[in-house]
């Protein structure tokens, strides 16, 4: 067997966490060492892999670095790992985020530095290994485990807004959490009546996707059942009308959380929805696009507009946030390849633009003490190089060529328009690039420029270690955005095979 | 030096490019070290677009047919192959150049009008950037290599806008260009993706292949294909400043003036008109989406002449004659000359760079106060700013022999023969040409009128400010306006009736076959005749006096007022913006919170512990209660059996499932 890198990507937080538990608490910079190169070991690792896979792997796809050891043999469960194109971005985006999510400021940090840590590697490692898994059991069994986390460290760190007084962080934690449980149960069920099925057809119990992904499925149990994960999966990416717990939950959350959170563990209902919904159920998926379509559409003008409404910068980014999901699930409903692709890689863009974004509110309000953006003004006065990131976040977000996310976006709607049933939505979707400037801007405008406001003055520039996940993001967004062939041909490798298959299944017509 | 400059001119925008990381990174603190690798390096993409430029003119013919290109794949998958790139043609060329100088210059003259300034390094870091941008999308060999760089200039536009962001107004106007820029970027994007999806490609040489014949190559109907190049003529609308997309372009004026002078005037603006140029041929194809392009030009040029009539800043004013003679363009290109466009728009660059210069001269003689009315008998106290912004006012208004005359009069000319039986594929929009070419000649008349009208104000009579002490600018202000004097003079040259193959302009840069240009004296004599007209009736006005512009306004006071007050068209938009666009974020946000959030979601909540705190009730700790509910079941389960048939009932749910 090979060296088991992937392995050590996924376990190398988790024994930094398991180092910190000995930390005493006081030691709050060893404490933040510790979980520095715990992450970083995964960061490093994550670019090798990246690197050797897009120089040797690329021109034949498939699995990389693959680890297999049987776990529960009575239920064809395995400790399964490996990486293809699509899910190698996904990992590296998960490793980038969390090193950069160590070194972010959160504004009540200071107390229990220690448990704080524990939790966030966790939370790392969790997302990482929904990536990483190639079997079923361990996908889920990550997926569930990254909501314990999450709901602590809201909680217990998380923080109110200005602008909605009803929602404390207790109840954004809980709605959190108890949305993405129901989610779950949906996709649970789906999920087990999937492998029985399987192995009714195969002959023996098996949770590995690509052997799952071999039997053709009857079309309405097709349709049933990804309908069922569907749910589960759309309320993870925050898809129209099941959001809301999206913005409640970015807002109240302490910045790593909602850096984690908005960039990569949202992402994972995208991955599913691709990875396990269209790979396995392609006609499915063909029944189920139109919905997501349109729901889509709500995402991106409904939440666009909302955010032009906001007032607290969280809320802000978070109701962008679910907006631009809407352009991913436009990819992904468009079934083709274009699309796809488009659809994976705005994952990876976004996942980077609003890292860098809560990183920086974040920064802002652990020194202005405050998010509500009628208080702010002027910033550009007392932190230049806050406001430099500000910008750049605020032009990726509104998809300026240059920078990572307009690619991505480019491509999903060539996508969509060559899917002559999208024609229309998509049309309507593109106006959500104006929409996308004007709340960015407007929040740029009214928190950076202005006349000088004295009682900011006391503040410092970003300096020192708080740079760094501003300097990395930032790095990425314009590698990416230069070279986004760096990007769409890792990505294009993975989605190929799956989309091959919704050709095949559209040309059979998907009988057994 | 030219097969270098040939093969590699990704270094012409590469330069400025790293100019800008290098003030960026490292020398952001050392202000003049920064100007100074910064001037140094469009000094060199200059020299290096002149060697050019003049390799290419020795070798005309060739590299008007067979451009050259050279491109590497930017990203590729199945179905979509995007390349990157340069394209050198003659008409690439010739804005290369034009870019190039007029940085240049605009660059050195803001060693002097910048001096002192705080954000002196990032200035320069911001202009290296802008035409790093613009060189790219000069350059660009296919639609969409120019959308990136397209919205990269527009980026920087946004900053050098907002480059005094401590003003607030500063702040918004920098916001208002990129999202009205951002709205026909909508259409554009649009189009581009279109034209991709149709035809399969968007390099502009393959497109104007089979562009001509799309009906062979697409499903595409003429209505189709008309719908796409007006989708993607709002990019340019929005970016070129055409009604209904002109207001964010006089706001610009916050930005510093050298700014406004470059790109608010002599190069970004134009871009749009470029890329029309560019891919000319989609509008020529289509006879209706050229009226269009040519009735927006047309309309824009003649209103917004209306509204500089009445403005009383002096960069207000340059800034809607820029907008007025962009329309010039546009109707130029929409009655297909990509000459006579492209003509207009080079010495279009040389005299607005220098006015906008110059009145950047005058606002830093002034102590940056806007309002006209103020100066007065500066030609007195300015000498070399006096003599050169003559000059220009000369050049704008037709006069012979400044470079605005030889390029007005042919956009005149192209007009008149788009509405006569000799005008080619304009079909059944002669009357519309008509119509035209009657408001180009009368905004002709109205250009000379309120540039002569700002001129008089401003530097003749006496000066009316007291506490104002004008002086002329230092040398290294005064060069540069010197040298755009020279060019606003000579600059049209290239457009004499009679020049031949190998030497006239429109030979260089043009589509189709080559006319050679021959003198129209009815035109030439219209034209000078309107302009003359229009300067001495400025003159009588504000020079001499003999009549009150205030009693003429006043006996009109309605159409002072709308002029006044831009058609309202600002108000129009802070309108709709307000109370619509706002109210319905936040009556859906209300929704969100109140409904979907307050009564769905919640509710969930709420009927969980509601049914929750019911159901508690059921466990009462009492055994008798158990007990009694123990037994009813068991009355029920026989009732039940014995009402029904045994048989049918599946012996497996009476053993509670167990096999």
């Amino acid at each position: 067997m090979n060296f088991p890198v992937l392995s050590i990507i996924l376990l190398a937080p988790i024994i930094g966490a398991l180092i910190n538990v000995f930390i005493p608490k006081e030691n709050s910079k060893l404490l933040k060492a510790v979980a520095g190169i715990a992450t970083f070991i995964s960061l490093a690792l994550s670019i090798l892999i990246y690197y050797i896979y897009y120089t040797q792997h690329l021109t034949t796809g498939g699995f990389a670095f693959q680890e297999n050891i049987p776990w529960i043999t009575d239920l064809g469960v395995s400790y399964a790992l490996g990486v293809d194109g699509f899910s190698l971005p996904l990992v590296l985006l998960t490793s980038v985020i969390g090193f950069c999510a160590v070194f972010s400021r959160s504004w009540s940090t200071e107390k229990r530095v220690k448990e704080f840590y524990i939790l966030l590697l966790f939370l790392t490692a969790g997302v990482m290994g929904a990536f990483v898994a190639t079997d079923l059991f361990i996908f889920f069994l990550f997926y569930e485990v990254v909501v314990i986390p999450i709901y602590l460290m809201v909680i217990v760190w998380g923080s109110g807004s200005k602008t909605r007084q009803t929602v404390t962080k207790e109840y954004a934690g809980m709605k959190l959490t108890i949305y993405l449980l129901i989610g779950s149960a949906f996709l649970l069920a789906g999920i087990i009546w999937m492998v029985m099925l399987a192995g009714d057809i195969l002959g023996n119990l098996t949770f590995d996707i690509a052997a799952i992904a071999s039997v053709n499925f009857p079309e309405h149990l097709q349709i049933i059942i990804f309908g069922l994960m569907a749910l589960g999966f759309t309320s993870l990416i925050s898809m129209f009308p099941f959001h809301s717990w999206s913005p409640d939950g970015y807002a109240g959350a302490p910045t790593a959380v909602s850096m984690i959170h908005a960039g990569v563990l949202k992402k994972i209902g995208g991955y599913g929805l691709i990875r396990i919904g269209i790979f396995i159920f392609p006609l499915g998926a063909k029944f189920w696009a139109p919905a997501i379509a349109i729901l889509a559409t709500g995402n991106v003008l409904y939440a666009g507009f909302i955010s032009l409404a906001q007032k607290d910068m969280k809320y802000v980014i978070g109701y962008s946030s679910v907006s631009h999901m809407g352009f991913v699930m436009v990819g992904i409903a468009s079934l083709n390849v274009i699309g796809l692709n488009g659809a994976v890689a705005n994952m990876f863009g976004h996942g980077i633009m609003a890292a860098l974004f809560f990183s920086i509110i974040g920064y802002i309000y652990g020194v202005t003490k405050t998010r509500y953006i009628p208080d702010l003004g002027g910033l550009a006065h007392q932190m230049p190089r806050v406001a430099g990131a500000f910008l750049v976040a605020s032009m990726a977000s509104a998809g300026l060529p240059g920078l990572l996310t307009f690619i991505p976006e480019f491509t999903i709607f060539m996508g969509a328009f060559s899917n002559p049933t999208l024609r229309i939505i998509a049309f309507i979707v593109l106006t959500g690039i104006i929409i996308g400037a004007v709340y960015v801007l407007r929040m740029a405008a009214s928190v950076l420029f202005g006349p000088r406001k004295a009682e900011w003055d006391y503040i410092q520039d970003i300096k020192g270690f708080s740079l760094v996940p501003i300097a990395i993001l930032i790095a990425l967004a314009v590698i990416f955005g230069l070279f986004p062939s760096l990007l769409m041909d890792m990505v294009n490798s993975g989605i190929q095979p799956i989309a091959d298959k919704l050709v095949a299944a559209s040309q059979i017509g998907g009988s057994l | 030096m030219f097969d270098i400059a040939l093969y590699h001119a990704w270094v012409i925008p590469l330069l400025p490019a790293m100019a800008f990381v290098i003030i960026t990174f490292f020398t952001k603190k050392m202000p003049k070290r920064s100007a100074g690798i910064s001037i140094t390096s469009i000094l060199i993409s200059f020299v290096l677009a002149l060697s050019l430029g003049i390799g290419v003119i020795g070798q005309g013919e060739r590299y008007l047919e067979h451009p050259l290109k050279v491109v590497v794949t930017w990203f590729s998958m199945n179905g979509l192959s995007i390349d990157v790139g340069t394209q050198i043609d003659t008409t690439s060329v010739m804005m290369l150049l034009v870019v190039t100088f007029i940085t240049s210059l605009v660059e050195i003259y803001s060693l002097g009008y910048m001096h002192g300034d705080t954000g002196f390094a990032r200035f320069f870091s911001y202009v290296s950037l802008f035409a790093a941008s613009m060189l790219g999308l000069v350059l660009s060999p296919n639609l969409l290599q120019m959308f990136v760089f397209w919205e990269l200039v527009g980026l920087c536009s946004y900053l050098l806008i907002g480059f005094w962001y401590h003003k607030k107004s500063a702040a918004e106007a920098s916001k208002k260009a990129f999202i009205t820029c951002r709205a026909g970027d909508f259409g554009l994007l649009l189009g581009i993706i279109l034209l991709q999806l149709n035809f399969g490609t968007l390099d502009l040489q393959q497109l104007s292949k089979v562009i001509p014949h799309f009906t062979e190559y697409t499903g595409l109907t003429a209505a189709g294909l008309t719908g796409i190049a007006i989708l993607l003529f709002l990019g340019p609308m929005a970016k070129s400043g055409q009604f209904p997309f002109h207001v964010w372009l006089p706001d610009a004026m916050e930005g510093p003036t050298p700014v406004s002078a470059l790109i608010h005037a002599a190069t970004m603006v134009v871009a749009g008109v470029y890329l029309v140029g560019r891919i000319l041929i989609l509008f020529v194809t289509l006879p209706s989406a050229l009226a269009f392009v040519a009735f927006i030009g047309g309309f824009t040029a003649l209103f917004s002449a209306c509204i500089a009539i009445t403005q009383t800043e002096m960069k207000k004013i340059l800034a809607y004659s820029t907008v007025s003679q962009l329309g010039y363009m546009m109707l130029a290109l929409g009655a297909s000359s990509l000459s006579a466009g492209m003509f207009h728009l080079m010495t279009h660059a040389f005299f607005k760079a220098l006015m906008f210069l110059g009145a950047g001269s005058v606002l830093h003689a002034m102590h940056d106060e806007a309002n006209i009315w103020k100066y007065g008998g500066l030609k007195k106290y300015m000498p070399v700013t006096y003599w050169t912004f003559l000059i220009g006012c000369l050049a704008i208004s037709g006069i012979f022999p400044f470079a605005g005359f030889f390029s007005k009069d042919l956009i005149l000319e192209v007009t008149y023969a788009a509405s006569s039986l000799s005008g080619q594929a304009t079909g059944s929009f002669q009357g519309l040409y008509s119509l035209l070419f009657i408001m180009a000649a009368l905004t002709a008349f109205m250009t000379a009128f309120y540039m002569f009208r700002m001129f008089f104000i401003c530097f003749h009579g006496e000066l009316r400010s007291h506490d104002a002490h004008p002086h002329e600018a230092p040398k290294v202000m005064t060069v540069p306006l010197i040298i755009l004097g020279i060019f606003s003079f000579i600059g049209g040259w290239g457009g004499w009736p009679g020049l031949g193959e190998g030497q006239a302009f429109g030979y260089f840069v043009r589509v189709g076959n080559f006319h050679e240009i021959e003198a129209n004296w009815f035109l030439i004599i219209l034209s000078t005749g309107l302009a003359l007209f229009g300067i001495g009736l400025a003159a009588i006005f504000y020079c001499k006096k003999t009549y009150s512009a205030e009693a003429v306004a006043r006996k009109f006071p309605e159409l002072y007022k709308i002029s006044f007050h831009k058609f309202y068209i600002d108000e129009f938009y802070l309108w709709v913006i307000r109370h619509i666009v706002d109210k319905l974020g936040w009556l859906l946000w209300k929704f969100d919170y109140l409904f979907v959030d307050g009564i769905i979601v919640d509710g969930c909540g709420k009927a969980a512990q509601w049914s929750g705190s019911v159901m508690r009730r059921v466990q009462t700790g009492q055994l008798q209660h158990y007990a009694f509910v123990f037994f009813l079941a068991i009355v029920l389960i026989v009732l039940f059996l014995s009402l029904t048939d045994f048989n049918s009932i599946h012996v497996g749910l009476l053993l509670g499932g167990v096999k």
